[in-house]
């Protein structure tokens, strides 16, 4: 058996603690992870180390003996990741292993330079290569984050919301690319269907810019309401983007235009048959009444 | 590309091309895929199932979950040894075909699809794949 | 031979699509469609397709086609029900289907057809007042 092994067997606990103290002479955020959990993770891996080393492979991690090392690592490293650790925080915890183990190897092989240059060589390999197994764990788990992130952050900014009855309105914000263009069409014409509306306003006031690609997004997502039975009104259109769909020959005929939300409203409400009738102010509590009253007349004649 | 999974489906009656589609569906679901790309790929596989039935005299489908080691996707290859297509670019050109022919169908199938590709030729038969991926 | 169910409905024609039809299917649905509507002085024909979850180009086409033979016929279609997922797929594959008048539901359908039918009435004078 490797010298290496034996020492992780022999010494687990006087390892352990000393691996600690390197952690926390490194720095360790006590705000991020307690005293008790940063011991019971180091001693569980240390512990699964020592038992991999046992199987006489020391060198190649690959391999099935150190499976369940890697994937406590991982584990390990994909917690911190989203704790809030950083990758440097996270790799030093591994290779702060390092010098208590060769202060084990050269008191139990000071007196063999050879043997003590081989085994300090090999735990020193080892040791980086389960270091780079966490950070490979680490940036996975960034990555994923990230992405997370971005899902809800697109699904928050495409709110499809009901204005009345049978009207629903898309208020987009941002820049529009294809995936979020699609996800706008899709949530859109699902609203379309549970909301029962016929008319959907597709309001562009916070899209800064439109290329032919958008455009044609969009006007695709306008055939396909048509297709099922509501009606599209595109409203707030900048004056340079209208310059743009006229530089660009996007054929904009089929589709009805608004400048600003608000007249896309009054187009929907009169198309759905309703009218906004004004109340005098001054007579303002009996006139409530018969404003609802003529509200409903003028709903139950045109709904 | 790795296959992880095959199966060769005939087309050789317009039931065959029911019947593929509702195996494309189950592949797709499978796959996990969203509700909208299953829809765009079963209507993909109906299209060119239906050329290889209608046009190419019948054919088979070969299909198969590959994966190009960081994505999983469907890929379906169509093969017919019909009359072949004369005039690809012809043929990919949106349209109608007076004889009531492919008209949208090959065209419209790139659309739905990321990855495509088609090679005929004339009295020796059609071949077109096409992939999606999730 | 299986065969797609063709409801009356006063002087309209109402039929739902739920199985996945098979080209031959398609095409008798068409022409028992044409027939009923020759056979009863059908106005209105509403084709409900919220159960299909596939439409491809031909039964796409032939959606198309019983709209216009039965305009032909003096009849009025209404096509309802149609799953974004379909609308969002046959945009791509490029199928316009103009001329075909759509609604989100039965009863929007209903209600057009029969705007569509009373509009069609004036402009050929007619005085038949059953709907």
């Amino acid at each position: 058996m490797s010298k290496l092994a034996d020492v992780l067997q022999k010494n687990e606990s006087e390892l352990l603690n000393d691996w600690i103290g390197e952690q926390v002479a490194s720095g360790r955020r006590r705000d991020l992870i307690s005293d008790t959990e940063l011991r019971s993770q180091s001693g569980e891996l240390l512990h699964s180390i020592g038992e991999a080393a046992r199987s006489g492979n020391v060198t190649d991690i690959s391999r099935s003996e150190w499976s369940g090392v890697r994937e406590r690592l991982s584990e390990i490293s994909s917690a911190r990741a989203k704790q809030g650790f950083n990758s440097s925080e996270t790799a030093t915890f591994v290779f702060s292993l390092k010098q208590p183990v060769f202060k084990r190897l050269r008191s139990e092989l000071g007196k063999d330079p050879d043997a003590l240059f081989a085994e300090v060589w090999n735990a020193s390999t080892l040791i980086d290569k389960l270091g780079l197994v966490t950070t490979d764990a680490f940036l996975k788990a960034k990555e994923q984050l990230i992405s997370k992130q971005a899902e809800e952050m697109l699904e928050l900014s495409t709110p499809v919301v009901k204005l009345w009855q049978g009207i629903v309105a898309i208020p987009l914000i941002g820049t529009l690319d294809s995936n979020r263009t699609q996800i706008v069409m899709e949530s859109l014409l699902s609203t379309i269907v549970a909301t029962n509306s016929k008319i959907a306003i597709i309001d562009i006031t916070g899209v800064p810019a439109v290329d032919t690609l958008v455009a044609q997004h969009l006007l695709k997502t306008i055939t396909a309401a048509k297709l099922m039975g509501a009606e599209c009104i595109l409203s707030g259109i900048r004056p340079q983007i209208a310059q743009t769909i006229v530089h660009l020959g996007i054929n904009l005929t089929d589709v009805i235009t608004k400048a600003s939300l608000a007249d896309a409203l009054a187009l929907a409400l009169q198309k759905t048959g309703r009218t906004v009738v004004k109340t005098d102010r001054a007579n303002q509590k009996s006139d409530d009444k018969s404003a609802a009253d003529n509200k409903d007349n003028a709903e139950k004649k045109g709904a | 590309m790795t296959t992880l999974k095959s199966e060769s489906v005939p087309l050789q009656s317009s039931s065959d091309v029911v019947s593929l589609r509702q195996k494309v569906r189950a592949w797709t679901s499978e796959l996990k895929f969203s509700l909208v790309d299953q829809t765009k790929m079963i209507t993909a596989s109906s299209e060119l199932a239906r050329n290889a039935v209608g046009h190419g005299g019948g054919g088979v489908c070969l299909m198969e979950i590959v994966t190009n080691g960081s994505r999983d996707g469907l890929r379906l290859t169509f093969e017919d040894h019909g009359p072949g297509i004369p005039d690809i670019q012809q043929a990919l050109k949106d349209g109608y075909s007076t004889a009531g022919g492919m008209g949208l169908g090959l065209s419209g199938s790139k659309r739905l699809v990321n990855e495509f590709q088609i090679a005929s030729k004339p009295g020796e038969g059609t071949k077109v794949t096409v992939i999606r991926w999730k | 031979m299986e065969r797609i169910p063709i409801l009356r409905m006063g002087n309209f024609l109402l039929v739902t699509i739920q199985v996945d039809m098979h080209d031959q299917l398609a095409l008798t649905l068409q022409d028992d469609l044409t027939s009923a509507i020759s056979k009863n002085s059908a106005r209105g024909v509403l084709i409900d397709i919220s159960s299909l979850e596939i439409v491809d180009s031909f039964i796409g086409r032939m959606l198309a086609n019983i709209s216009a033979m039965a305009r032909i016929l003096d009849s009025q279609t209404v096509l309802v029900g149609m799953q974004p997922a379909v609308a969002i797929t046959l945009v791509e594959l490029g199928m316009a289907m103009p001329g075909v008048r759509t609604a989100l539901n039965v009863e929007a359908g209903m209600e057009l057809l029969r705007e569509l039918v009373s509009a069609n009435r004036l402009e050929t004078g007619d005085d038949d007042s059953e709907v």
